[in-house]
């Protein structure tokens, strides 16, 4: 493919960012679901054993929080809702059928993703937080019981929601064809931005490359 | 401990049932407030069996020596000097591991085999098992397990499950000098509860009554108490029972969750068969 092509989407720091950020959300989840549930608690031998799985989960946690931070940090402009996007979301039908035409252009982000990336920042400050207060041996033990035991449940909650947002996140990364590219090559086809944000593609190459 | 391994009524992060064939007789520890001097000779044996020492403390003023529970005293006497009627009480409580019927510490507890709770009612704790998640810290509802800081291991009182086992009597209960303490079937110590309980109203403790709460399953260390209306004057709850936020947390989330992940990929999965995928056709790729 000609490389006039192409447009550039994320640049090499954008890509490292986000794959920080998946690596430590597979490790984050495959060893909080070996602890939440007793069906999975298989999941901890991928981790040395059940004590190591305790040990590094909150570390790991403090790891993605930090890169998730970069990424909001990048991403949180292009992320804001508007009237175009209370109109993509009532029209979800068309979303999922794949009549893509039918709904108003999409800037960078269309409703879904921006409303996925606010799930996300909302998730990861309660994971943040409610981990810190039940953290053994460093932190729990100073607070409160009825705090921990609030937390513990908001932080598998807060978990759960990530996890549901991170299936419909990867999943919308298969289904729309050309996506993975873009967070692993950084570039995706004109055409492909011109169907799935066309907005952000007139932005993008507004009085340049062809018509 | 083995020795019991057939015997295994629940069994922490299991699903299925553990090897439970052998029914053993329900047993109880009953700790009659009423008649205890406070001597410590409990705490004495529980760590000379248990082969535990602690660390010295430091003095609060108070007789509570060492102040709190810790993952090396499993039992602690508990001093209160209270005045419920307008009279001075001074009441000692043995405080320890109530070995719940319905333990909070065993339904949190994430890690197979950590937690068990035998036919016979007693909740022991399998260190090697444990992970150190504090989830047990979490679900008991009154404030027993300790986590070492030497080991990050969770301890308590086993009702020494290892004597027990072989048809002795917990340590504490062997060594106590006024009969304070006594061990037996569990229907047997409520019988010997009620004798003391009646005793105790015909010399004007009108309150006295068995603690042996039903909101956890009833317990398996029982206390009988002067002013059974007013448990909070032992610092004992009122009416104990495991946490909503754990009951949530460990109930219905738990399955609920893991099938809601589950249902979520499969609903991607079968959307993408229907569907297809969501690609940029030849004509698109064209340009306008």
């Amino acid at each position: 493919m000609n490389k006039t092509d192409l447009i550039e989407r994320y640049e090499p720091s954008d890509r490292i960012n986000h794959w920080l950020v998946a690596i430590t959300f597979v490790l984050l989840a495959l060893s909080g679901l070996a602890l939440f549930h007793p069906a999975m608690f298989f999941l901890t031998s991928l981790f040395g054993g059940g004590p190591w799985t305790r040990i590094l989960h909150p570390f790991i946690g403090l790891v993605m929080f930090v890169a998730f931070a970069g990424l909001a940090l990048r991403f949180w402009r292009h992320n804001i809702l508007d009237k175009n996007d209370e109109q993509w979301l009532k029209q979800w039908q068309d979303v999922i059928n794949n009549r893509e035409d039918k709904l108003p252009e999409a800037g960078r982000y269309n409703a879904g993703q921006k409303l996925l990336f606010w799930v996300m920042v909302l998730c990861l400050v309660v994971l943040l937080a409610t981990g810190i207060v039940i953290w053994q041996p460093y932190f729990a033990p100073k607070f409160n019981i009825t705090a921990v035991r609030i937390a513990v449940l908001l932080h598998a909650l807060a978990a759960f929601a990530l996890m549901l947002g991170i299936i419909v996140h990867i999943y919308a990364a298969i289904w729309v064809k050309g996506s993975v590219r873009a967070m692993t090559r950084g570039y995706v086809t004109r055409a492909w931005a011109r169907k799935h944000h066309a907005a952000w593609y007139k932005q993008t190459t507004s009085g340049s490359g062809p018509k | 401990m083995a020795l019991q391994s057939l015997d295994i009524e629940r069994r922490s992060a299991t699903t299925t049932q553990p090897p439970d064939q052998r029914q053993a007789l329900k047993v109880a520890k009953l700790i009659d407030i009423s008649k205890c001097i406070g001597c410590k000779a409990c705490q004495s044996a529980c760590m000379e069996w248990n082969d535990l020492r602690d660390m010295v403390g430091t003095s609060d003023g108070t007789y509570d020596n060492p102040r709190d529970l810790t993952e090396n005293s499993w039992t602690v006497m508990k001093f209160f000097e209270v005045e419920p009627d307008g009279k001075l009480e001074w009441l000692i409580r043995k405080d320890g591991c109530m070995h719940c019927a319905d333990p909070g510490c065993l339904k949190a507890c994430p890690s197979p085999g950590a937690i068990v709770q035998y036919s016979n009612g007693i909740v022991d704790f399998h260190e090697e098992n444990c992970i150190g998640c504090g989830y047990c810290v979490t679900g008991c509802p009154f404030n027993v397990p300790r986590i070492s800081k030497k080991d990050s291991k969770a301890y308590k009182c086993t009702l020494c499950s290892d004597r027990v086992a072989v048809g002795l009597e917990p340590a504490c209960i062997k060594t106590c000098p006024t009969g304070a303490l006594v061990f037996g079937s569990k229907e047997d110590m409520k019988e010997h509860a009620a004798e003391r309980i009646a005793d105790l109203k015909e010399r004007g403790y009108q309150n006295a009554g068995l603690y042996d709460p039903p909101g956890v399953g009833g317990t398996h260390v029982m206390y009988v108490l002067q002013h059974a209306d007013r448990p909070e004057l032992y610092a004992l709850p009122k009416d104990p029972k495991i946490s909503p936020w754990v009951s949530v947390w460990k109930g219905a989330a738990k399955p609920l969750a893991l099938a809601a992940l589950g249902l979520a990929a499969l609903v991607g999965f079968f959307h993408y068969i229907k569907v297809g995928p969501n690609e940029v056709e030849e004509d698109e790729k064209e340009g306008k």
